[in-house]
């Protein structure tokens, strides 16, 4: 009796469901797959952010107001750093101990230098500016995820409410929507270059190869909903150059390839992505390198080399950090790419922390989660500058050159920069900073004396010389 | 984060009984916490000495380990938060004083004979309340590297020590110590100012 009752429901459910499908799939062809394919936009996502930015000064606001009602203040987070600290360096203020000038007989030593050090080693503890650089950025305003509140404790009923609508429509509307664009995406990728890949090489290749990438990275990025802005389009890498940009999370390189065709550089992987990497290297030259090869610096450079010299190859992508860095500093860049002695293409690209944190923190999170928090939070929102392209200079090193370039980086983009490595995020910093340390504080200790000894064997030596040419002309 | 926040409003109560915090602000408290926690990588609520290493800045200073050492104390190697707070209001500005004049809290922890000593016992190495010639030359040696002899960095440190030397025992006690240095602004250069 009951199953006779399902029956009719049973059908009509059918139904429903089948229209619903048709119809979800009808819009996202529509909407989303259409204007991706030919490189269009109808303005909804811009929309959207707007409409979102509305809503987050609102719960800010809310936020103050309750806290100001409990007479307390709410955390407030500052990037810029925590506590003043010496505009002077280490060295001078040791020296402003001693006096200046005069070349004292005796190295000098004070009991109070130790001061200098000490304040500098706690104040390191209490705000550093390497390890604060690998963790998620503070955001100042909250953005309704739970993930990026401080201030729980005064968050109304109101906003609950708000909170709950927002983790509603984020999971249920919009991360099955972005999971299907993403499904889509990947796999137009495969089948689009393995097809591509059985034409003859030439120009019709490589002109279908770039269409087919730029579409299936445009949908990508309508699966993650980034909301990107470039500027200074004219300067965008061309062939036979290298393009180097600030590394934030494995986004970076779908950002820039939805607007322009790399070479990509990397190591080969095993499954989904060894598919996907095999399947791209048949529609047009990438660089993968094996575990094994990645070591070998000479075989790297030749293999970038020749493939910077063939001007029909596409730029080559190349995040020299090396690693993920939070998007509020450029760290080291690893001279590598640099000795080539090609074109530079310089690219910043700023991550709007206001919608969501784009860093990957890869000590605490997987690819796949990273991926999954991505699609569930309310999407990317960044501004990509091309910078004009740089070549090395006249009497100017790799090292140099990589710093020249990574300052420009650093000032477009506003962010700080470093000259820390950033693979010490993993490893332990190199004893040799600390060795310079000390012999900077050497050099204030005897320095002065060594000018006074350095002075009296010059004179030494100058009157023994004497006293043999003297004997000489004898 | 929220169970950070927890944490810290029990953490909160707790140095507000225990220790006269009330001088340090809600929000000083609330950000020294986060600090504490993400160097805590173990997520054990205390940090090792492997934590602090961890701070380049800190790795490459000449005393970086006699810094570390401070925080621990005697025979340990775990440092909960209320020992790091601790440690820290050594540094705090003597200004703060002002603010917290309770005549039965004994003297504050970053009073300028306090922040004397926490230098003291940086040099002081076995912790016997005397700075010998040895220890002396053992910190001057972490100091300098391997840029100066040891005959140099010997006569260094004798010199200091007949400088500082009163009572003729060959090393340098607490209140030599203080007499060496009465010149020496050492509220400044051992305070650390919050900029919020």
């Amino acid at each position: 009796l009951f199953l006779s009752y399902l029956f009719p429901f049973d059908g009509l459910l059918c139904m429903l469901l089948g229209i619903s499908f048709t119809l979800w799939f009808t819009l996202l062809l529509i909407f989303i797959i259409v204007p991706a394919v030919f490189g269009v936009s109808f303005g909804i996502r811009r929309l959207y952010m707007k409409s979102l930015l509305k809503i987050f000064e609102w719960a800010t606001l809310r936020m103050e107001r309750g806290a100001r009602e409990k007479n307390q203040q709410l955390y407030k987070p500052y990037s810029n750093g925590i506590i003043a600290k010496e505009l002077v360096s280490l060295e001078q203020e040791i020296q402003e101990v001693r006096r200046s000038g005069i070349p004292a007989p005796e190295p000098e030593f004070d009991m109070s230098d130790i001061f200098s050090f000490c304040r500098r080693g706690v104040e390191s503890i209490v705000d550093d500016e390497v390890t604060k650089r690998f963790t998620a950025e503070e955001l100042e305003s909250w953005n309704l995820l739970t993930r990026s509140n401080y201030n729980f404790h005064h968050i109304s009923t109101r906003l609950t409410v708000l909170w709950g609508v927002g983790v509603l429509v984020r999971y249920a509307i919009l991360l099955p929507l972005r999971v299907t664009l993403a499904f889509t995406g990947v796999g137009l990728l495969v089948v689009l270059t393995s097809l591509i890949g059985l034409l003859p090489n030439g120009w019709v290749k490589s002109s279908l190869s770039e269409k087919a990438h730029l579409m299936c990275y445009r949908i990508c990025v309508r699966a993650l909903t980034a909301i990107i802005t470039y500027h200074d389009s004219e300067n965008k890498p061309k062939n036979g150059g290298i393009c180097v940009a600030n590394h934030t999370s494995p986004i970076d390189v779908i950002i820039l390839a939805s607007d322009g065709c790399y070479a990509m550089v990397g190591q080969v992987h095993g499954g989904l992505m060894g598919v996907i990497q095999r399947a791209m290297l048949k529609a047009c030259p990438h660089i993968w390198f094996e575990r094994s090869e990645v070591k070998d610096r000479h075989l790297v450079a030749k293999r970038l080399s020749d493939h910077v010299a063939d001007k029909t190859k596409l730029p080559i992508l190349i995040f020299p950090e090396g690693t993920c860095i939070n998007n509020t500093s450029v760290m080291m860049f690893k001279k590598g790419s640099f000795e080539i002695g090609c074109t530079v293409y310089p690219v910043a690209i700023k991550y709007d922390p206001r919608f969501g944190d784009a860093f990957w923190n890869s000590s605490k999170f997987g690819m796949v989660n990273y991926l999954l928090h991505m699609m569930s939070s309310w999407g990317v929102v960044c501004s990509v500058w091309y910078l004009p392209p740089m070549r090395r200079e006249e009497g100017e090193d790799a090292v140099q050159f990589a710093n020249r370039v990574k300052a420009a980086i650093a000032r477009k983009g506003g962010l700080a920069d470093l000259l820390w490595d950033g693979g010490l995020k993993r490893e332990k910093v190199k004893k040799v900073f600390k060795e310079e340390q000390q012999k900077m504080y050497s050099k204030v200790l005897v320095g002065t004396a060594a000018c006074f000894w350095a002075f009296t064997h010059c004179a030494l030596s100058e009157t023994i010389l004497c006293t043999l040419l003297h004997d000489k002309s004898r | 984060m929220i169970v950070v926040l927890s944490r810290s409003m029990t953490i909160l109560l707790l140095l507000k009984v225990f220790f006269c915090f009330s001088a340090v602000s809600h929000s000083q408290i609330t950000r020294l916490y986060s600090r504490f926690h993400s160097l805590d990588k173990g997520e054990n609520g205390a940090l090792s000495r492997e934590d602090f290493q961890r701070i380049p800045e800190l790795a490459i200073n000449p005393l970086g380990d006699r810094i570390i050492n401070a925080f621990f104390p005697e025979g340990e190697d775990q440092v909960n938060f209320r020992g790091f707070m601790r440690t820290l209001a050594h540094f705090r500005p003597v200004e703060d004083n002002e603010k917290n004049k309770d005549p039965n809290s004994g003297e504050p922890l970053n009073s300028r004979n306090n922040k004397l000593l926490f230098a003291f016992r940086l040099y002081d190495l076995d912790r016997d309340d005397k700075i010998s010639r040895d220890e002396l030359l053992q910190v001057l040696r972490m100091m300098v590297g391997v840029n100066i002899s040891d005959e140099q960095l010997g006569s260094i440190a004798d010199r200091t020590i007949q400088e500082a030397d009163t009572n003729g025992d060959m090393s340098i006690s607490f209140s030599e110590f203080i007499k060496v240095l009465e010149k020496v602004d050492v509220e400044q250069k051992m305070s650390i100012r919050f900029l919020h």
